[in-house]
């Protein structure tokens, strides 16, 4: 297996080429504005010291920041037609009901409330109106609108509605772009459509970005398949990537704990990934970043589904440095290190400035900060060092030492010794643990439903074949399926037993 | 006699103190929030009203949804459905209410008869019959009462409409009423048994309006000057901070209709090598800290993100959240034997004695 992972960040784009599990060449390269570029040119780089000649190349994996900085920065968004299914329910709250103005403003292309959806134990709500649905669309499509959101009631329990809406528009909208909100999941109406809303907002993003990935790495002269890399550590597909881009949000921080993982050998363990900015903190759990359980705001928008529960503080490898009173951070320099900072010819006065005079970091003109004593250098360490203790004692969620993997470019403020870690490990290319994590994706499958009168063993079994077949239909090989998450909810006051269970389950690409 | 109106601010404030006095259960008023932010955008206001100003022979409806918040979160509660609940028990008993008031101020349901109340241009009374959130519908200050535990409405969105006619004690109540939430859909509008005003007057538990917006205004002042918000609810409530800590272990089980289970903590700061455990039906029941019980129904025991100063739900706590547990006193009404009988530690199958963190 031959793979490369790339990680689109901020600062920089990472790649890394994997080979039958080693690490073979990690490479560098400044994050373009148009972002293709820097992937170019990080590819190039890596094919310049000759790893990528002779044999093939299984599949390409990119983890980008594009569509969150998209919502976030109100850029490059379509506009959408809301379709909600489950008059005459909840039409008090209708689709945007809770969206920063501005945002609705720019993505708010018309809402549509018509008869239907599920209830919590499958019976219908009411039946889908049809020929409301097949009116809608008739007057999305004269309204000009090319992407749709569909939500209904209870669709995660029972998609059905949603899928027939969406067969009935396609007739009326044959090229409209739909999401459907069971595709995204969890239960909460208005958080899942809003991520369902938030996803047709992204449809031409979307689509204009995977086609220059493509592009990008067919220019570079390899031919292998594209993957992009999803909030819980696993690939999508470029097909499915494109229909369903929120997956893909904050994917950046997941990889690069999968890639501390995979580095370390650890598959229990809490991460901190120190950038050039800020420090993630998480919590890794067979091998995968512990879920976020609530809702998650994007660009203002609350939104439930899968993404990395991690505490993010402003640490970095380029964070102001104040001696008198001492501070550190929140405050960086960011990808202007390399002319502000003191080491560099620069004024201010950063942690990377700190780590040169301590003699930590071979980088710009040492005698620029000949300065800084030991002393100096000793307290803006353990300044940083108290920050990021505070941060993992936050995230950690048993109470004895656990071991703990430092990655990133700004690894090198983490000391070998912490309260409340057993161990802290440094690894090799742990400046570029993201794109080994990209490198490393799997598939994963999930389930999130009620089940009535089983026993606890049957539901979760039931969920379970649930998610495996997902996942398989996803381009996972059944044979390496292992689930890695499993919780069940017994609901007060619904009758019969009712447990809401999720499981989630990942595997190899396969063919791999 | 003097109305006031409740403004937009109020409003926040109130779904901030509604779910503080959720004492765990009760669901998040966020939705019930939507609700009255788009209700006062088109112009709707709500009057506050004392229920001193009441006619003795003045009738006032008892507002609240049933249901399992989880049902809530997909079919969103319309605010003209808990209006229509009202009207069916007006054109049933053939009075108008002069009010309308909350069954429980803690949650969701701490908010929703504005909801009805701007629709049909009632005020709503400053009480409430709980002081807080419970389980059930006997566990009221009008049941500890006595007072008659009939008619009940209950308002489906598609045109269902069901009235309890007639039965011989607010168990039967409970009951009735869960049976037919339960054929809705585990969700339905309702109006709780009418009430005279002289009712009110005697069996309210009064001041529960304005102490939800009390709270909710300095956990929101609080934030918005970084300051600390326990503390700033500890300054408009003579409440008793319990602990602080980190949660390490959730068990929660369903038994009997009801979400039931435990929470552990560990100690943080000042409590650092102290344990804490609280039981929960719903809402937090016991709190026992190093084993020994410290705090008990009916005394309010909220537990509340350390940080942002909100309540944190027994349906959503979860594994790391760093919280503080305070305690608030309880209405008085619920001190008496009997009230102890309704909604003491027994009522919820604790062999204690009730024992009062106030009381020391």
């Amino acid at each position: 297996m031959r793979r490369i992972g790339i990680d689109v960040g901020g600062t920089n784009t990472d790649a890394v080429l994997i080979e039958e599990g080693k690490v073979i060449r990690a490479v560098k390269a400044p994050t373009s504005e148009d972002v293709t570029t820097g992937i170019l040119d990080s590819l190039r780089s890596l094919g310049a010291t000759g790893v990528l000649k002779g044999k093939g190349i299984d599949g390409v994996m990119i983890g980008t920041t594009h569509f969150i900085n998209a919502v976030v920065q109100r850029r490059h968004l379509t506009k959408v037609a809301a379709l909600r299914l489950g008059m005459p329910a909840s039409a008090s709250l209708p689709p945007f009901c809770d969206w920063p103005e501005d945002l609705a403003a720019l993505v708010r292309g018309g809402v549509w409330m018509v008869e239907g959806g599920h209830e919590y134990d499958g019976r219908p709500f009411m039946p889908l109106d049809e020929a409301a649905v097949t009116t809608a669309a008739q007057e999305m499509k004269a309204a000009g609108l090319k992407s749709i959101g569909i939500s209904s009631i209870f669709s995660p329990l029972d998609p059905s509605h949603e899928r027939r809406a969406a067969e009935l528009a396609a007739k009326v909208m044959p090229d409209a772009v739909i999401t459907c909100s069971s595709d995204l999941g969890r239960i909460g109406l208005l958080e899942r459509e809003n991520a369902g809303l938030l996803n047709a907002a992204l449809a031409d993003l979307a689509r204009d970005t995977i086609a220059a990935f493509e592009q990008a790495i067919r220019d570079s002269g390899i031919d292998a398949p594209l993957f992009i890399t999803q909030n819980d550590g696993t690939v999508a597909e470029a097909s499915q990537a494109r229909r369903l881009p929120v997956y893909s949000f904050a994917s950046g921080a997941t990889n690069s704990m999968r890639g501390a993982a995979y580095l370390s050998g650890l598959q229990d363990a809490m991460v901190i990934d120190v950038g050039g900015t800020t420090t993630d903190v998480g919590q890794l759990k067979h091998g995968f970043p512990r879920e976020a359980n609530s809702v998650v705001k994007v660009g203002g928008v609350r939104t439930l589904f899968r993404m990395p529960d991690l505490l993010s503080i402003g640490l970095g490898g380029g964070s102001h440095v104040a001696l008198d009173p001492l501070k550190v951070g929140p405050l960086s320099v960011g990808y202007r290190l390399l002319k502000e900072g003191i080491a560099f010819g620069g004024k201010q006065l950063t942690t990377t400035d700190i780590a040169v005079a301590a003699g930590l970091l071979a980088l710009g003109d040492k005698a620029k900060v000949a300065h800084l004593d030991a002393a100096t250098c000793r307290k803006v360490f353990d300044e940083a060092a108290r920050l990021a203790e505070e941060a993992i004692d936050r995230m950690k969620t048993e109470a004895g030492d656990v071991p703990l993997i430092a990655v990133g470019g700004g690894a090198f403020l983490i000391p070998n010794k912490l309260p409340g870690v057993s161990q802290v490990i440094h690894v090799e290319h742990g400046d570029c643990a993201n794109a080994v994590g990209a490198a490393i994706a799997q598939v994963s499958g999930e389930c999130d439903q009620i089940f009535k009168d089983l026993s606890r063993t049957e539901a979760l079994s039931a969920a379970q074949g649930i998610a495996n077949d997902r996942a398989v239909s996803a381009g996972a090989a059944r044979a390496t399926l292992k689930t890695i998450e499993s919780e069940d909810m017994p609901l007060a006051y619904l009758p019969g037993n009712s447990v809401r269970v999720r499981v989630r389950v990942v595997g190899d690409v396969a063919g791999s | 006699m003097s109305l006031r109106e409740i403004t937009a601010d109020d409003i926040e404030s109130l779904a901030v103190g509604a779910w503080v006095l959720g004492t765990g259960g009760g669901g998040n008023p966020y939705l019930p929030l939507l609700n009255m932010r788009a209700l006062y955008r088109e112009g709707h206001r709500v009057q506050l009203m004392e229920a001193v100003d009441l006619a003795d022979d003045d009738w006032v409806g008892t507002v609240a949804n049933m249901g399992a918040p989880l049902v809530g979160q997909e079919r969103l509660t319309d605010s003209l459905t808990l209006a229509r609940a009202v009207s069916v028990m007006e054109e049933h008993i053939g009075h108008r209410f002069r009010a309308l008031m909350s069954m429980e101020i803690g949650g969701a349901n701490g908010v929703r008869p504005l909801m009805a109340a701007a629709h049909l241009k009632r005020p709503v009374l400053d009480c409430d019959t709980m002081g807080r959130a419970y389980p059930e519908a006997q566990m009221t200050s009008v049941s500890v009462g006595g007072l008659t535990p009939y008619p009940l409405s209950a308002v489906d969105v598609r045109g269902l409409e069901s009235i309890v006619k007639k039965v011989p004690s607010w168990k039967w109540t409970e009951r009735v009423a869960r049976k037919i939430c339960v054929e809705y859909g585990s969700v339905a509008a309702t109006c709780q048994p009418p009430r005279t005003g002289a009712e009110v007057k005697k069996w309210g538990i009064h001041g529960t309006t304005t102490k939800a917006i009390a709270i909710g205004r300095a956990v929101r002042e609080a934030q918005r000057r970084h300051d600390d918000p326990i503390a700033a609810i500890l300054s408009v409530e003579p409440g008793k901070l319990l602990y602080t800590g980190k949660v390490i272990d959730v068990a929660r089980r369903a038994t009997e209709g009801f979400l039931r289970g435990v929470v552990r903590f560990d100690g943080l700061d000042d409590w650092k090598g102290s344990t804490m455990t609280i039981n929960f039906q719903n809402e937090w029941i016991v709190a026992l800290r190093d084993e020994a019980p410290i705090a008990m129904t009916p005394d309010l025991i909220c537990v509340l993100d350390s940080v942002s100063g909100e309540a944190v739900g027994s349906e959503t706590i979860r594994y790391g959240q760093r919280v503080t547990v305070i305690a608030l006193p309880p209405p008085q009404v619920f001190l008496s034997p009997k009230g102890l009988d309704h909604v003491g530690p027994r009522a919820f199958g604790y062999d204690l004695e009730f024992r009062s963190v106030f009381s020391t």
